[in-house]
């Protein structure tokens, strides 16, 4: 229901509440006030919605989710040839 | 004299979608203007009329330019003024002969706004070897234009090698595209500053003749269709083709052209590139043993480095536009529907 | 685009579409019910699925705020602009949502001053820019959206601005997917939860769909390889006879949540008893409205507003395409009285309402299929 994209955080603004971030080339100014606990920086990757960064992007499960889902397709070959061998 | 035909346009009142090239320009245009002002000589609406004059064939188009801001990264209204009208009658496979550029001036207007912008004409059609033969000049109270409108008649003279025409369009031939979609569009939505949004990017305008003539020298035979994707972006043009010839459209998704700014914007915006307008690029429809020495021809002639055929003509989906992603999933590309909002929903 | 194409590779995606085949039982049909209107997008926008078997359905769920909204709220937010001469600001997905009199957009052709933003802090920049105007934020959006107008409402009390309101038609997630887990015509197998909301309630909300009603719900992305992957975490789920709350999203949602959004939002909004939703009838508690400590800034306090009720059409069925009953292009009005240019009803609103959605990327196809096969003798016109 809600359109957000990864952004980079290139540069904090002058403004303590805001950062700028980059998407492919086009940059805007967000809001960070509701990731600021979390201690944000530079090259941090965050979600932006409506001029807000909603969430930090953690790059760890970015690499566990298409870890498991290379996993899950080679699971599957391995699972098929099983299968197909049994069936013989 | 011919009857004038039946009015089908049943919209209350005139919209901004009306001008957007989509749906709803559609339905204006052949719902009221065709029924009322088509005669004899009003053939298929292309981007130009074909008359024959004699022996000659002449190519008529006009076309009407507004823009806010009048200057943006990469061009300006005179620039755009030329360039789209020199355009249309690319489309049409003819060289320009003549142009007659209209001045709408609003009170207020700095005299130095509107020199540079006569200058951005007078360029423009200098590098086309075009003149400008007449024209004229009106002005409006202040607060009726925005800054200024321009409206540009060009004739040109069709190439006798041109073979165009919808009709002749077949399954199996291909679609080229001449370059990255979406510039224009997206640098003006950015330039008005509204978004807040920074990118490096230009606007596209710029005369596609050259590509025409290229494909003229290697292709006339298999030149079936020209169109150049403005307002409404390629999925306008496309279903218009789609519509007019009764035939699908197939798209690679993977295959158009696409600065990574534009993605990026249109991702963040909601927005479909392919429904996003260009001034410097052109689609065609070649036959496909002719495809290949076209797209190499494009891709030979300076600005035309990132051309691409991106599609086929199918008889399924017939009337429709169907783009299909690597991994197999397809979608209907629709006609735009009123202008490109940003959505973020 | 980084986590973008990752997510989009071909390779994965027809792996993960086989074990989509090899978890499912022989026989099974499956319906499954995306909750949010941007699943509803993507499935169409990424033709997602020619990539499932005929005997997974997805169902399109409630989250797609316009399409929600009634039509007498819409015209509450227009009342603001034609008769209190305010600045009426409001994002894009907004502008073509008809009111009794027409859309925002329509309202603009005869001289409203109805303004798109990107963000509600640019409808406070408008205020600030426009002292002697009313600025009003016509605010739609479920609890992705109502923190960044919460902020804003927090800004705007301490930049003292004193001509900006907010019109809030913010809508919580949860009382919604209760409604139709309690509707007596309810098949639904499993839930493809919402991905961004769950940045700021995150996943225990969640916890009675699997306890209360048995049904598993995971958490997804919107990229193709998210939705297929919750899809695979769900017929796991089935296939073990689990039924539990699962974050496929991890790489963006924290199980937790986002504290300080929800802090904001406690401090701006309050629950209102009861609001209506299109398509679905009144909820209580399903809704949010400015908080007495936040008052000033209330359009509706501080606007007086027709608040005319207007019934939706009988023939548009939207009700029972929300809960997943009828397939959009089988409700009478689809595609005929009721087209994205000229919705009748709320799904044909928003690109991610259920209809709009089907009608864009693939009514055509399913109709080209149903005219290709023969077809019975008593099928619908």
């Amino acid at each position: 229901m809600c359109l957000a994209i990864p952004g980079r955080i290139v540069e904090f603004a002058a403004e303590p509440s805001f950062a700028v971030v980059d998407v492919t080339g086009v940059r805007r100014k967000v809001n960070v006030d509701l990731l600021r606990p979390d201690g944000l920086a530079v090259d941090d990757w965050v979600l932006i919605h409506v001029g807000f960064a909603m969430s930090r992007i953690s790059a760890e499960q970015a690499e566990e989710q298409l870890r498991l889902l290379t996993m899950l397709g080679e699971a599957t070959l391995a699972a098929e040839e099983v299968e197909g061998y049994q069936f013989e | 004299m011919r009857s004038a035909g039946a009015v089908r346009f049943r919209d209350p009142q005139i919209e901004m979608a009306h001008g957007a090239g989509g749906k709803a320009s559609r339905r204006l245009v052949e719902g009221l203007i065709a029924p009322l002002l088509g005669g004899p000589l009003l053939g298929p609406l292309m981007d130009a009329a074909v008359l024959e004059l004699g022996a000659e064939r002449v190519a008529l188009t006009a076309d009407a330019f507004v823009v806010r801001p009048l200057r943006f990264p990469g061009g300006s209204i005179g620039e755009l003024a030329v360039n789209g009208t020199l355009n249309d009658l690319a489309m049409a496979a003819a060289r320009p002969a003549a142009l007659v550029v209209t001045l709408v001036l609003e009170a207020g207007l700095a005299a130095s706004v509107l020199e540079a912008e006569v200058r951005a004409i007078a360029a423009a059609a200098e590098r086309a070897g075009v003149g400008v033969v007449g024209g004229d000049t009106k002005v409006v109270e202040h607060g009726k234009a925005d800054g200024m409108y321009i409206t540009t008649t060009g004739l040109g003279i069709v190439d006798p090698r041109a073979r165009l025409s919808p009709a002749a369009v077949r399954p199996g031939d291909r679609v080229l595209l001449s370059g990255p979609i979406g510039d224009h569009g997206i640098t003006i939505l950015l330039a008005r500053g509204e978004l807040d949004f920074e990118a490096s990017l230009c606007s596209d305008t710029r005369p596609v003749l050259p590509f025409v003539e290229r494909l003229l020298d290697v292709a006339a035979d298999g030149l079936r269709w020209m169109r150049d994707p403005t307002r409404g972006g390629v999925a306008s043009a496309l279903n218009e083709l789609a519509v007019d010839t009764r035939l699908g459209v197939g798209l690679l998704e993977e295959m158009i052209p696409l600065r990574d700014q534009v993605r990026g914007a249109c991702e963040l915006l909601g927005l479909d590139p392919l429904h996003i307008a260009n001034e410097g690029q052109f689609l065609a429809v070649l036959a496909p043993e002719v495809a290949d020495a076209a797209l190499a021809a494009v891709r030979a002639t300076p600005g035309g480095e990132a051309a691409a055929l991106i599609g086929e003509i199918r008889t399924e989906p017939a009337g429709a536009v169907l783009s299909t992603a690597p991994y197999g999933g397809a979608r209907i590309v629709d006609m735009l529907v009123g202008d490109p909002l940003p959505r973020i929903c | 685009m980084k986590y973008v194409d990752e997510f989009r590779d071909p390779q994965l995606i027809r792996r993960t579409a086989d074990e989509i085949r090899r978890l499912m039982e022989p026989g099974r049909h499956y319906r499954f019910m995306e909750v949010c209107g941007g699943h509803t997008h993507a499935i169409y926008r990424f033709g997602l699925e020619d990539l499932l078997p005929d005997s997974i359905e997805l169902v399109h769920g409630p989250g797609c705020p316009v399409c929600v909204l009634p039509m007498g709220r819409v015209d509450d937010g227009l009342a603001l602009a034609v008769e209190h001469g305010a600045i009426v600001t409001a994002f894009g997905d907004m502008m073509r949502v008809p009111g009794r009199r027409g859309s925002p957009l329509e309202h603009i052709a005869r001289g409203a001053d109805i303004r798109m933003v990107y963000s509600p802090l640019d409808a406070l920049k408008l205020a600030c820019d426009n002292p002697d105007r009313q600025v009003v934020f016509f605010a739609i959006g479920f609890e992705t959206t109502a923190p960044s107008t919460a902020l804003t409402l927090r800004r705007a009390r301490s930049l003292g601005v004193p001509n900006l309101t907010v019109f809030s038609n913010h809508v919580t997630i949860i009382p919604a997917i209760r409604a139709i887990l309690d509707s007596p015509d309810m098949r639904i197998d499993g839930f493809i939860g919402p991905g961004h909301v769950s940045t700021v309630i995150g996943c225990r909300p969640y916890e009675f769909v699997a306890r209360d009603y048995g049904r598993p719900i995971v958490v997804s992305g919107f990229e193709p390889l998210d939705v297929l992957q919750g899809i695979v975490m769900i017929l796991r789920q089935l296939r073990e006879g689990r039924a539990e709350v699962e974050n496929q999203y991890a790489r963006v949602v924290p199980w937790e949540g986002n504290l300080p959004a929800l802090q904001a939002m406690a401090e701006t909004f309050e629950l209102r008893p009861y609001f209506e939703w299109r398509g679905l009838g009144f909820i209580s508690q399903s809704a949010l409205g400015v908080s007495a400590a936040y008052a000033d800034f209330d359009a509706e306090r501080r606007f007086e507003l027709p608040g005319v009720r207007v019934t939706d059409p009988k023939a548009a069925q939207c009700g029972e395409v929300l809960k997943g009953v009828l397939k959009p292009h089988r409700c009478k009005l689809f595609g005929r009285e009721c087209t994205p240019e000229h919705p009748v009803g709320a799904l044909m609103v928003s690109s991610e309402g259920a209809c709009a959605a089907y009608y864009n990327f693939a009514h055509r196809r399913a109709r080209l299929e149903e005219d290709a096969a023969p077809a019975p003798a008593a099928a619908a016109g």
